[in-house]
């Protein structure tokens, strides 16, 4: 290869589009690490604070595409104290202040300020995509600067956001001569739209492809919007509460018809229980349905739409569906290959809903199945051996009994069996997440043969330090381990710490690591942050002379090359 | 639920002296979770692995009647736990609510006694499994929320009803469904809002007033709403009695009084029997209350007499 010239490498590099190949590349030889890094267009990173956005800069002076990702996944579930950091505005001003072009920004879990998306869309003039998920910090003031400032947006793609809906008139701060729409995504906001503005700005937009309103947009504007974008590919609904023969209901169906491109239908924030019969025309063609948010309708109406969805190949769906819902899914969805079932019932109500004979027909009705995420009321060793012996194409298998602890509910036994056998089937599988009464056991399992393990999420499991140590010792592509509420302590979080420098990060909640294991760690490691996170007195650990058998509260180390990072407020302690 | 040799060092534990729980040998499995072992005042619960009967077995345990007001503890249980008192009707030390307030993740306005009795709970309160019973390896075992809690002194003692965290559902997902479902109440015209009046007498008083027992959340409001109410009552009785005539009657004193020195809260259930108010769960209480009566300690002697002798000890 050395006899090609530069830009001919170059070129057979621009083929080569996963991180983690171009990682690879960049690892050959000097030559090739340059051409690489001049090269490379998207940037990955996965934990903010691994970097920063000067070593970043220096090493791709020319990407156009940067992910970022902030918080630890946990703080999803309330775990990390609203403050502790992902803040995405030292980046922004960074690139703004070199000469990089960026054109697409994608952020997760961070927190994002209405200034810094006035700076993004004041520095960037070929901007073109902004994809925000499960970020804070901003209200639709900033996104009234992304409108008027940036001429060739293409997506602005708001997922699950907490933004502060200040009922401005950010969507008619698209100028009028704005044209270039591609996908608009504002389900999350809660206050009012200027319809007015809404509907002119998708009139004069012919190449939008994804539309998703929010719950403030009524059926009678959804149907004058989807009779003049009938080119959509994925829709998401925000709010169908009508009398079903009235003239929206008929405009809608009328439009409805139209829409031969449709793939993708979501949204359904507030839906009457009938309104899904009139999306049966185009469920022929659905890939992908998401009825996760549509809490008010019944699990008979489910039904009735995916007997219709033969080509589905993407299912998010209330545990409402029941049992005998998903039974109609195993026979329907042949094509299915994700599916995720939520809880209704956040409390674990008497109402069991889904059980393990949901999970076992799906998994026999349903060969191309390899990602699933299952909330249910209880589960068996005997289930999830089928499962197992039915799929074993997993890649992403995430179960969640709602209730810690419990036990196979028939022979009172714990599930170690059970997901053992799922990590023996499925020899790809990279993501786990277990539950339910387990023992050592299952790590050992887990050890032995989740070869390409590389996220693993444990709660409420394990007896000793022997379990975290199985999988530390096994599970050799191991990047992101979690654990909370599970006895898992200093000998294991130091049995070897060389591990961590193979991963991206580790957190530790409510286990049994104390304080001075913590400082163990951070003296024989200094390439790792060591962050304890103590909402409660955080001072009173210093003072007792039993600070170094006190437990920590939360614990959260990743691997870095920046050093300690400077935003981390007064309850986070950096070791 | 535990492993076998969890089972053993824990049925170790539970078989003091004193106690008079089932032994092992009896091929039953006997769990400590109410710590309860050195008081002989409650068995021991029978587990049988299966949780749906733990569960059975904690709320039948929350709904025992005890001798007592809801509040006072018995001699043999205050030395040794860190419990709470499930229903205090009336204000008890404010720290107990505004600690177990602060801990209600899902921001319940309900109080914590209330969260602890919801069907649905299947969490242990954390405050009847202590340290003082259980030793440390069981409790890695034991079935509780927060673990780091329960071995970190410097957080909150109260009862953790549910976990920070759990189940795993994104809180835009949780807020979302959350306004989803009042909306549909809404729109159901479910009888949710409805005021529940019931009437309130008082030994002694010329007139019964009225009370919309859906306008509070939880007995210690009841509580209090009803002392300001009866303020007036209770002070002509100081006056004739010639007791503390001359002396102003301070809220404290007035506290004393409805505290359980002269005077008990009491209501008739649907089934028309005198129960002592504070021994079910607030919502099983206004489910089933049909009137309220204060009635005078001489009175009451047959519902609390507990409570006569805790105040004649303070007297």
């Amino acid at each position: 290869m050395n006899y090609f010239p530069d830009e001919v490498i170059e070129h057979v590099f621009d083929f080569v589009t996963s991180h983690k190949d171009r990682n690879s590349i960049s690892l050959v030889c000097k030559s090739w690490f340059k051409i690489e890094r001049y090269s490379r267009q998207n940037v990955f990173i996965g934990n903010c604070y691994s970097i920063s956005p000067e070593r970043l800069l220096r090493r791709f002076p020319c990407f156009k595409s940067l992910t970022l990702k902030g918080k630890p996944h946990f703080a999803d579930f309330n775990l990390v104290p609203h403050g502790w950091g992902g803040f995405v505005q030292p980046w922004i001003e960074a690139l703004a202040r070199s000469r990089v072009g960026l054109e697409e920004l994608r952020l997760k879990r961070m927190v994002v300020t209405d200034e810094g998306l006035e700076l993004l869309s004041r520095s960037f003039v070929n901007f073109k995509s902004l994809v925000l998920v499960s970020c804070e910090g901003f209200s639709t003031d900033g996104l009234a600067s992304i409108a008027s400032n940036c001429r060739h947006l293409r997506d602005l793609d708001l997922q699950e956001n907490e933004i502060d809906d200040h009922r401005g008139q950010w969507l008619s701060c698209f100028p009028e001569t704005y044209t270039s729409l591609v996908t608009l995504n504002f389900a999350c906001l809660e206050g009012e739209t200027n319809l007015v503005a809404l509907e002119r700005l998708v009139a004069r937009s012919p190449n939008l492809r994804s539309l998703k309103l929010n719950r403030a947009v009524p059926l009678d504007a959804l149907a004058r919007l989807m009779a003049c974008a009938p080119q959509i590919v994925d829709l998401g609904v925000g709010s169908y509460e009508d009398e079903q023969d009235s003239e929206s209901c008929l405009k809608l169906q009328a439009a409805i018809r139209k829409y031969t491109s449709l793939r993708s239908l979501s949204g359904f924030l507030e839906a009457a229980p009938h309104c899904l019969s009139a999306f049966h025309p185009v469920c022929h063609n659905l890939t992908s349905l998401n009825l996760s948010y549509a809490a008010e309708i019944h699990g008979s109406h489910l039904i009735k739409l995916i007997e219709h969805c033969k080509k589905l190949q993407r299912l998010w769906i209330l545990d409402s569906i029941g049992d005998k819902g998903l039974e109609v899914v195993a026979s329907t969805c042949k094509e299915l290959q994700e599916l995720r079932v939520f809880p209704t019932d956040l409390h674990g109500g008497g109402n069991t809903a889904v059980t393990e004979d949901g999970l076992v027909a799906i998994s026999a009705g349903c060969p191309k199945l390899h990602s699933i995420l299952y909330f249910c009321q209880q589960m068996t060793n005997a289930a999830l051996i089928t499962v197992a012996r039915n799929c074993p194409n997993f890649i992403r298998f995430r179960l969640c009994i709602l209730e810690p602890h419990k036990p196979d509910h028939v022979t009172s036994q714990p599930l170690d069996e059970g997901f053992g056998a799922i990590v023996q089937a499925c020899k790809n599988l990279k993501r786990l997440s277990v539950s339910g009464l387990l023992t050592d056991q299952v790590f050992l399992y887990i050890g032995m043969f989740a070869t390409q393990l590389e996220m693993l999420s444990i709660a409420f499991a394990g007896d000793t330090d022997k379990g975290m140590l199985y999988v530390l010792n096994g599970c050799k592509k191991m990047r992101k381990l979690e654990i909370r509420d599970s006895p898992f302590g200093d000998a294991a979080l130091l049995a070897d710490v060389n591990k961590y420098e193979t991963m991206r990060s580790l957190w530790m909640s409510s286990c049994e690591v104390t304080l001075g294991g913590c400082k163990r760690l951070a003296r024989k490691a200094p390439w790792l942050n060591v962050e304890i996170i103590n909402e409660n007195d955080n001072n009173r650990m210093e003072e007792n002379g039993y600070e170094g058998r006190q437990k920590v509260d939360k614990l959260y180390l990743y691997r870095t090359v920046v050093g300690t990072r400077v935003d981390a407020p007064p309850f986070v302690w950096i070791l | 639920m535990l492993s076998e040799e969890e089972l053993q060092s824990n049925v170790s534990v539970a078989s003091s002296p004193t106690s008079n729980c089932i032994s092992k040998g009896g091929g039953l499995k006997v769990h400590n979770y109410f710590g309860l072992s050195d008081s002989s005042s409650v068995e021991s619960s029978t587990l049988s692995g299966n949780v749906e009967d733990d569960k059975a077995t904690i709320s039948l345990k929350a709904t025992e009647l005890t001798l007592g007001l809801p509040g006072s503890q018995s001699p043999a249980r205050e030395t040794e736990l860190d419990e709470k008192p499930f229903f205090p009707l009336l204000p008890t030390k404010d720290e107990i609510f505004s600690s177990s307030q602060k801990n209600i993740a899902s921001g319940n306005k309900r109080g914590f006694s209330d969260t602890m009795y919801t069907e649905k709970n299947w969490m242990f309160p954390e405050a009847v499994a202590t340290q003082s019973v259980v030793n440390k390896e069981v409790t890695q075992n034991i079935p509780k929320g927060q673990l780091g809690t329960l071995n970190n002194s410097s957080s909150p003692p109260a009862a953790k009803a549910q976990i920070v965290g759990w189940p795993p559902v994104r809180s835009y997902r949780k807020n979302t469904l959350a306004t989803t479902c009042k909306n549909s109440d809404e729109v159901d015209g479910k009888p949710g809002s409805a005021a529940l009046f019931v009437k309130v007498s008082m030994d002694g008083a010329p007139y019964l007033r009225k009370v919309d027992l859906r306008s509070y959340t939880n007995y210690g409001e009841l509580s209090s709403a009803l002392e300001k109410m009866f303020t007036t009552f209770t002070l002509g009785q100081c006056g004739s009695n010639g007791a503390a005539g001359k002396d102003m009657l301070s809220e404290t004193k007035l506290k004393n009084l409805l505290n359980g020195k002269d005077y008990v809260l009491t209501y008739e259930d649907k089934d028309g029997d005198w129960m002592l108010v504070g021994d079910v769960p607030w919502e099983m209480f206004i489910d089933v209350c049909k009137k309220l009566k204060i009635m005078k300690g001489a009175d009451a002697i047959g519902l609390a007499p507990r409570a006569m002798e805790k105040s004649k000890m303070r007297a």
